[in-house]
């Protein structure tokens, strides 16, 4: 079997483990504190929502070089 | 870079078309020109006569969100009807959970205007990418990410130095508090480089990179689709069909992903100026 491609893909594929990780205990944490007192979770859902983005945009950052470079 | 799926990866006999599959990269997202295909000399530099797509979503973008709110708040009613309801909701979102909410509620309201304009701009440009005939997103285009970036960039540092002063500002900037000593020669510049250099280039990156990406998957579910179904053999056929049932699937998903880069691009312009005005230690 033969397989070509680039080193960008593998790269991109390494370096989302971590942006996945962040944003799995992102959640996990929101939903933690939903689950202990649901009158916070207006408030907590904006922070969620930001350390989402946060940790989401070196993912993204990720996949845009690997096509770019 | 290339990506070639060859034919025994497949497996199951060699493709009929001789030609192979050309993925899609970034050189999709460069449109023609709308207009005469000539060039004139600017400068030194080669310029094209006609403008761009994404040029013209840019002013149509400005255009429709004007009208919207102009309509919406021309009659002023103390009971609102349908129109100005819908803009009463989308400024008040913007005026409460992240003007109000994140610079507090002292000087909020200088700040307002821009993030509601910012807010619905970047909102409906990223929709452009969904809206059929259109479906190209705006800030796909870095140009045009990174100038917003730098107009936030301007306008945080701005209101910064104009309460703090120069010194004062740089300092509340790179210097954290409760920090003495030797760590502060490791964290002055760390700090300096995060909050002074790479904050805009983040925040443009993100938003650029985040339709960039959306678009090019979308573009790449939609081709890849069509090759597998054409000319794939027998037993591939189904997983074009799926590539396009994938392709709808992540439409919605880019929807969220437009709304929520909107909200994000604007609630961190928030922070940043929230972080800029902060009282002294």
């Amino acid at each position: 079997m033969e397989l070509t491609g680039s080193m960008n893909m593998i790269g991109y594929g390494l370096a989302a483990i971590g942006p996945g990780v962040g944003i799995g205990l992102i959640f996990a944490a929101y939903i933690n504190g939903v689950a202990r007192q649901p009158e916070a979770q207006g408030r907590l859902q904006s922070i969620a929502i930001l350390g989402f983005a946060l940790a989401e945009a070196l993912a993204i950052i990720g996949i845009a070089l690997a096509f770019v470079l | 870079m290339s990506l070639a799926l060859s034919s025994t990866l497949l497996g199951a006999g060699a493709p009929s078309a001789a030609e192979g599959f050309t993925p899609p990269g970034p050189g999709d997202f460069n449109l023609p020109p709308v207009g005469p295909d000539q060039t004139f000399m600017f400068l030194g530099q080669e310029m094209y006569l006609g403008v761009t797509k994404p040029m013209l979503q840019l002013v149509l973008a400005a255009g429709l969100v004007f009208w919207f709110f102009y309509a919406a708040s021309k009659k002023r009613a103390m009971v609102p009807g349908k129109l100005q309801y819908v803009g009463e909701g989308g400024y008040g979102f913007v005026r409460n959970s992240i003007g109000r909410d994140i610079i507090g509620s002292r000087d909020f309201m200088r700040f307002v205007p821009y993030l509601f304009a910012l807010f619905f701009f970047i909102l409906l440009n990223n929709f452009f990418a969904s809206i059929p005939f259109i479906q190209f997103p705006t800030f796909s285009r870095s140009g045009m990410v990174y100038s917003l970036a730098l107009m936030s960039w301007v306008i945080y540092n701005a209101v910064g130095i104009q309460k703090h002063g120069f010194a004062g500002y740089i300092k509340l900037q790179t210097v954290p508090a409760g920090i003495k000593g030797p760590m502060l020669l490791l964290l002055v510049p760390l700090e300096a480089m995060s909050n002074l250099l790479v904050r805009p280039v983040t925040l443009a990156l993100r938003l650029f990179a985040n339709m960039l990406a959306g678009h090019l998957l979308l573009i790449l579910f939609a081709l890849g689709g069509e090759y597998l179904l054409l000319h794939g053999a027998m037993l591939v056929k189904p997983v074009g069909i799926l590539a396009w049932v994938l392709f709808i699937a992540i439409s919605f998903l880019e929807l969220l992903i437009q709304f929520l880069q909107a909200y994000v691009f604007v609630l961190l312009n928030a922070m940043y100026i929230s972080g800029a005005l902060a009282d002294e230690h």
